[in-house]
């Protein structure tokens, strides 16, 4: 017969294991329940608008121009509301953080009338990438959050920088190119292209995704109760913290003009092939 | 100092898009009287390597390391940030395309350099260092300053073409340096296109929006494409309708691109498609409607009928190939 120390020892380990996995499995549950994710938003002008630049030179004039939540932003929006609702509660909350002055407010409205719970604007002009990513990385590691997304780029400065200096800032992972995000099994599963294929990847939380095309289909768009919601949801404005930007624009210039049009008549369409081989040179 | 250039390979091979780096990068060096250093990560030969030489690259530094054979962007840039603290790099450059917007960002922060991206022309100025980039999707482009000792630029593709400077170039193999560098992305599974020409690598395009009708009618342009060794791309309704594969979507929302030759069949020319086909440089607009805004954007017209014309052209290069 066996000691009875020797029982007491292995019930004492199977004791301690037990405990241990119903530790991991409350933390499990308490990220898994309590994930919080932040889109950010970008706010440009809207994207059949003309562009003209300013007397200055260094601006465009922005008179009489409509702003629009910027196109990748709008969709991350929506798969981000999508996840939430057919998490079954996992995903806590949906956020968006702007960093922009208070006239892009009324567009901070829209993503909350699209169905975000709350939002955060960084009292700021985002001077630039550098300076915009530095704000939101301190708004994630005071606030916690699990997931950020980003869109791939602005249709204004159309940088693609903003996401990854984020995730460098915290020096936590992200993810470029990503074209779809699901969840399984409480697993984030991202899918992400790159020239001549795509694969799926995870990485631990936090991180952050930088989405393109194929995120969601169509952005949603607001209902007329959402709308009425949107009015008694919290707009959190904070100041700016305090870092230098690492570039400026110093002009705009217009895209050079195009030569204009030389027709071929239909009938005779096979001449273009000629004019494409012996003049344009190009086939 | 050096200008520090990194080299993407596919499967052990460089395309195209790098070589056009290494080219940009030797022009960039020559403006600050330094020498050209090629970063690359992967398992590439020896032979393959020295093709940078060609361009005028003088250091190919070759990181073979098994740990980075899935791209881990923290991993990526903290190997990049050591190899030009080596170099002692003050300029790096990077092609605009998903691995370049992946990494560039990151190093940006790492090394606290102000990034250019999407640069379609030489520096305008060494002091201050200012470039030239695209905005507003094209609608005007921006002299930027980067005031950063540190710069980064990425190349948007085909803007610059590729000049031979050939260079006797020494390669150095740093695998060893970074057998601990492990990234915390996992990979589950990839897909990989095959045998198909990639819209971002293509020299001609041939492109179908909503005038083609119906996913029926593909044929005819698709025949066209491959007479010319082309790619084909489409509009955003026409792979939102699932006409077509997503991957063929150009424009502001889909892949942006510059070939030698784009033609565009039975597409308007909506400002959002046009952002993303503008640098091509020489377009070919194909429609009924003789006000469509395409023919603003384009060099050669044909106002007439997608179906009608498309045989006929097909006829005809079938006649120059000859
Ligand atoms: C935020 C945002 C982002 C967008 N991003 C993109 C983008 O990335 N890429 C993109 O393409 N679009 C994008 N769009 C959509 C864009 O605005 C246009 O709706 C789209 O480009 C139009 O596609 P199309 O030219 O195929 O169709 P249409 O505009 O319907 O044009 C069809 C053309 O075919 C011509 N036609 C008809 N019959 C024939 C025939 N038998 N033979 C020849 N020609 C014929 C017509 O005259 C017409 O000009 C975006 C829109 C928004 C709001």
């Amino acid at each position: 017969m066996l000691p009875p120390a020797f029982y007491y020892i292995c019930l004492s380990k199977a004791y301690l294991l037990y405990t241990a996995i119903v530790a991991i499995r409350h933390l499990l549950n308490y990220i898994l329940e309590n994930m919080k994710i932040l889109v950010c938003i970008s706010i440009v002008p809207d994207t059949t608008m003309k562009i003209r630049i300013g007397g200055d030179k260094r601006s465009i004039d922005t008179v009489g121009i409509q702003w629009i939540i910027n196109p990748w932003d709008e969709l991350s929006l929506t798969r981000a509301l999508e996840l939430k609702e057919s998490s079954s509660g996992a995903i806590k909350s949906v956020t968006v953080i702007h960093v922009g002055t208070a006239s892009s407010e009324p567009a901070l409205r829209k993503a909350l009338a699209i169905g975000a719970d709350d939002a955060i604007r960084v009292n700021a002009e985002p001077s630039d990438a550098y300076f915009t990513a530095a704000q939101v990385a301190e708004m994630v590691s005071k606030e916690k959050f699990d997931v950020v997304l980003c869109g791939i780029e602005s249709s204004d400065f159309n940088g693609s920088a903003v996401g990854g200096m984020i995730a460098e800032f915290l020096d936590i992972p992200s993810v470029s190119a990503v074209s779809d995000i699901k969840s399984d099994a409480g697993t984030v599963i991202l899918t992400r292209e790159f020239d001549g294929g795509k694969e799926e990847v995870t990485v631990p939380a936090p991180f952050v995704a930088i989405v393109q095309k194929g995120i969601a289909k169509e952005p949603r768009i607001a209902s007329m109760r959402g709308i009425m919601n949107a009015r008694s949801k919290p707009v959190r404005v904070a100041e700016p913290i305090a870092i230098e930007p690492l570039t400026c624009i110093a002009m705009f210039e217009k895209p050079e003009a195009r030569p204009g049009c030389r027709f071929i008549d239909a009938e005779n369409a096979g001449l273009l092939i000629e004019l494409l081989h012996d003049e344009a040179k190009v086939i | 100092m050096s200008v520090l250039v990194y080299t993407e390979n596919w499967d052990g091979k460089f395309k195209k898009l790098s070589f056009e780096l290494v080219s940009y990068a030797t022009e960039v060096a020559k403006m600050l009287n330094t020498s050209v250093s090629a970063v690359s990560i992967g398992n590439v030969a020896w032979e393959e390597l020295k093709k940078l030489g060609n361009y005028g690259a003088s250091r190919i530094i070759s990181i073979q390391s098994g740990h980075l054979a899935t791209l881990d962007n923290q991993a990526y840039t903290s190997v990049i940030a050591e190899v030009s603290q080596k170099e002692n790099a003050t300029v790096l450059i990077f092609p605009n395309n998903n691995t370049g917007k992946a990494i560039a960002p990151r190093l940006s922060v790492k090394l606290k350099a102000g990034i250019g991206s999407g640069v379609s022309r030489l520096p305008l100025y060494t002091h201050p260092f200012t470039v030239y980039k695209r905005t507003y999707s094209g609608n005007a482009f921006a002299h930027l300053v980067i005031n950063s000792d540190i710069r980064i630029l990425t190349l948007a593709q085909n803007s610059f073409g590729i000049t031979e400077t050939p260079n006797n170039c020494v390669i150095e193999n740093l695998s060893s340096a970074f057998d601990n560098s492990t990234g915390k992305t996992v990979l589950r599974e990839g897909q990989k296109q095959s045998g198909k020409i990639l819209l971002t690598d293509a020299d001609i395009v041939v492109s179908g929006g909503r005038g083609m009708k119906s996913p029926d009618n593909w044929p005819a342009l698709v025949e066209l494409a491959s007479f010319l060794g082309a790619a084909t791309a489409c509009t955003r309704p026409v792979s939102d309708e699932g006409w077509r594969p997503h991957e063929e979507h150009a424009g502001q929302t889909g892949k942006i691109i510059a070939p030698n030759l784009y033609i565009a069949v039975g597409i308007s020319g909506a400002t959002q498609h046009l952002a993303g086909i503008s640098s091509s440089k020489c377009i070919v607009a194909i429609n009924t409607d003789s006000n469509a805004p395409i023919f603003e954007a384009a060099q050669y017209g044909i106002v007439g009928d997608a179906m009608k014309v498309l045989p006929k052209l097909v006829a005809a290069v079938k006649e120059i190939k000859k």
